[in-house]
């Protein structure tokens, strides 16, 4: 019973930081209403014995990436988005069609899938548990993330880092 | 006990926010954080499934998307603050030209 409970109100508080991220103008609401249903899904997560990725959850996504994304909009200045006809167009077709679609995905998820249930057993996926498949299972794609953090690093460096001063000549005036 | 197919069509649910605010959005940083919301609707389903089956492997790989999603951020806001340097906007109608 208390499994349910908790599954309904954070599920309930994710769908409505979801939908208050769609409704919200300014990209700062829209990244606060994002920080809400990345720390529901947390609680998710526990509820479904994921401790470890929970942590994680909480940790880099809620910490770490919506820190950079509040960090670019403050830096650019970010306001409030103006509708455009393209726009008005892409709500009038894009919140229809999506309604129907996530309608009828339910609705096979619902009638076609039997009586299995999830629930709160030991915690399943402690790190002591996680951690070797992490460092043996999956050795090898452990490595490689940490090639490609390291190239991600080096990218957001060169992009973001200023061009240099253009020499004088035709292009001069920019 | 929570069903299964109850994961499942939240996360569905959440995955549909996120394109939805893929498709209506203008704003390049709220795309992105669709984006995001997207993943996040996946993992919530890697999850299920890993409680379901009894099986880690589904931790393992949402920790890879986790990683995958940092580097995306990282990398997707380099290049919108050098879009906005050069265009001075962050309105996806007005970025359509590959090179000024």
């Amino acid at each position: 019973m208390i499994h349910w409970v908790i599954f309904v109100v954070f599920g309930a508080i994710s769908v409505a930081g979801a939908i208050n991220l769609l409704a919200q103008r300014h990209p700062i609401n829209s990244a606060l209403s994002l920080i809400a249903v990345l720390a529901s899904l947390a609680v998710e997560y526990l509820l479904l014995g994921a401790e470890f990725v929970a942590a994680v959850q909480v940790i880099v996504y809620a910490g770490a990436i919506m820190v950079l994304f509040v960090f670019t909009i403050m830096l650019l200045n970010a306001g409030e988005e103006e509708r455009t006809r393209g726009s008005r167009v892409a709500i009038m077709f894009g919140i229809p069609g999506m309604l129907a679609g996530s309608v009828l995905i339910a609705w096979i998820l619902l009638r076609y899938s039997g009586t299995s249930s999830v629930g709160i057993g030991p915690l399943l996926g402690s790190p002591s548990l996680i951690a070797p498949l992490l460092f043996h299972d999956f050795l090898l794609p452990f490595e490689v993330t940490s090639v490609l953090i390291l190239i991600a690093i080096m990218g957001a460096v060169v992009l973001a880092s200023r061009e240099p001063a253009p020499p004088p000549g035709p292009r001069g005036e920019r | 006990m929570v069903p299964l197919p109850y994961y499942l069509v939240l996360s569905g649910i959440l995955f549909a926010c996120g394109v939805t605010g893929f498709l209506i959005k203008r704003n390049i940083i709220t795309i992105f954080m669709s984006i995001e919301l997207m993943l996040n609707g996946v993992n919530l389903s890697f999850v299920a499934f890993a409680a379901h089956w009894h099986a880690l492997s589904g931790h393992v790989f949402v920790f890879f998307v986790m990683v995958v999603a940092a580097a995306e951020a990282a990398v997707g806001l380099a290049i919108i603050i050098a879009v906005y340097r050069t265009r001075e906007t962050l309105n996806v109608d007005q970025v359509n030209l590959l090179k000024l």
